[in-house]
């Protein structure tokens, strides 16, 4: 047995800050002697919190028995944390539509998939082959919030069905 | 059950292989019946002179098909086509069988995805039993598999049983060749029948998932084919097994049983997965409750590969 508490995971934790010079930093130190590894900062500098201070978000990963404690260390250092959470796009889901893609508009299919499926498209290959009245294929490569992959798909294959097109989604379980 | 007397019905691919097989697996068969006629003998059947004459006449021997329902046998074998809805004539059949209180070891699926409730009752008012491993994968022993860890032990079963669906998608990923394609050289290889629909729209694959979870809810709940969602191949292009392939990834007709219900669908599984199995093979994936996973994968079809289930299924009926 191990102390790192299990499989490195991603979390986001938003914080406000006031607006003055070192408060940044400050707040990310406990972060990384916390045994937390920083992977993106996201500083809102044009949008203040209903206090008048800025949200920061900020993605880091560790191991989930650490994430207390960077929490905790954080508070601790009087930094401001708003939420704390595994609320990230970190999921992936990959499917492949088939249909008429192009004449049912895949550029809006893919504006509701985003939208409705609360997902983010981070990879699209389209296979149109000769003909027009041939179907076509798309492949998608989602991102999802963690635990929501069965919503998304749920969404996923109303949107096609509205559209007549096909999914052909992915045999989780046996990837494993 | 050793030494057993047995009545066939149906002389196709499986039930000429049964009587083909059954001496070598101890067994006499006293009655074979097609669709016109029947030959009985309570002595054993000449089975290579009954085979021949099915070959060369079309009929298997001068008596009528009912002679061979009511004649002298300890399990009736049925394997006549398999039927939707009310699964006749083969669920008449074994209704026959168990009502003389004789065993029926069936090959078809009709009465077992379709009426498995009333085929169950009929067997607990009969010293009878009924087994039916060949319905669901050929020779391989996924029934017996279930038997052995109990069904409550077995918490979801997932794979791909139909061999053409499964030798159409493997063929279209390794040669990039379209559906109607693949479909015009299967069906000259005889892996695909003249009219593939049962196997193609998934219907195959389903009624053996029905059976699956028939089996595995073990009379808690009763399913047929209209309890299964069920999507087949026949739109799925070429682009779609490209695209897959680009990712690793392949297209199978897959399909589910569990607790919730039955599902059969294209689905995209690892390219170097279990599940993706090429040609006519099939597999089964048993999640276990204590166990792990169990894959089980082998011959899902023809005669003497469906046969062979046949006679393992009477050698296990109990006396
Ligand atoms: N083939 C496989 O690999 C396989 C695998 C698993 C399960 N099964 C199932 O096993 C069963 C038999 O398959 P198969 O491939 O042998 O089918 P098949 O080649 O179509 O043969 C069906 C046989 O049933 C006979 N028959 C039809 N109605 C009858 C009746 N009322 N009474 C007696 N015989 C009757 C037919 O007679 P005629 O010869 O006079 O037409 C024929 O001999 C089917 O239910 C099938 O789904 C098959």
């Amino acid at each position: 047995m191990s102390d790192t508490g299990g499989e490195v995971q991603t979390y986001t934790v938003r914080l406000e800050l006031v607006d003055e010079p070192g408060e940044l930093l400050g707040a990310l130190q406990p972060i990384a002697e916390a045994g937390g590894n920083l992977l993106s900062i996201y500083h809102e500098r044009g949008n203040l919190t209903p206090r008048g201070h800025i949200p920061v978000e900020v993605d880091l990963s560790c191991a989930p028995a650490r994430f207390e404690t960077i929490v905790e260390s954080l508070r601790e250092a009087g930094v401001n944390v708003i939420q704390a959470g595994s609320e990230r796009y970190d999921e992936e889901l990959v499917v492949i539509l088939v249909g008429h893609l192009v004449d049912t508009d895949l550029s809006d299919t893919l504006r509701q998939v985003e939208s409705c499926a609360d997902a983010s498209l981070t990879d699209l290959s389209l296979s149109a082959p000769r003909g027009s009245d041939d179907t076509s294929s798309a492949r998608l490569r989602l991102k999802t919030r963690s635990g929501t992959n069965g919503k998304a798909l749920d969404k996923l294959r109303e949107i096609a069905a509205d559209k007549e097109l096909q999914v052909v989604e992915p045999l989780t379980e046996a990837s494993q | 059950m050793s030494g057993a007397r047995l009545a066939v019905l149906g002389a196709g691919a499986v039930g000429r292989s049964v009587v083909e097989l059954a001496a070598e697996y101890g067994h006499t068969v006293t009655a074979v019946a097609d669709s016109s006629s029947a030959v009985v003998d309570p002595d054993g059947v000449d089975t290579e002179a009954v085979l021949d004459r099915k070959a060369d006449a079309g009929v298997v021997g001068d008596a009528d098909p009912a002679d061979a329902i009511e004649g002298p046998y300890d399990v009736l074998v049925e394997a006549t086509p398999t039927t939707l809805g009310d699964a006749e004539p083969g669920f008449s059949h074994v209704k026959q069988g168990l009502d003389r209180d004789k065993h029926v070891v069936l090959a078809n699926k009709g009465p077992v995805a379709e009426r498995y409730g009333e085929l169950r009752e009929l067997e607990a008012d009969s010293e009878g039993e009924i087994r039916f491993e060949a319905t669901v994968g050929g020779a391989i022993p996924i029934l017996s598999t279930i038997e052995d860890f109990g069904a409550n032990h077995i918490t979801a079963a997932r794979g791909v049983l139909n061999g053409t669906a499964n030798f159409i998608l493997s063929r279209m990923a390794a040669e990039g060749l379209d559906y109607e394609h693949v479909l015009a050289e299967a069906q000259d290889l005889g892996v695909a029948e003249a009219d593939p629909t049962f196997d193609v729209e998934g219907i195959d694959a389903a009624l053996k998932f029905v059976i699956l979870s028939n089996v595995l809810a073990d009379g808690d709940q009763e399913f047929t084919l209209d309890d299964a969602a069920v999507d087949g191949i026949t739109d799925i292009p070429g682009t779609a097994l490209d695209l897959a392939a680009e990712d690793g990834r392949t297209i199978r007709l897959i399909g589910e049983s569990t607790p919730e219900g039955v599902s059969v669908a294209p689905r995209l599984v690892p390219a170097d997965g279990p599940l993706s199995v090429t040609g006519t093979l099939n597999i089964v994936q048993l999640e276990t409750t204590h166990a792990g996973r169990l894959n089980i994968s082998g011959r899902g079809a023809g005669g003497p590969e469906t046969a062979t289930a046949v006679l393992s299924d009477v050698s296990r009926l109990v006396e």
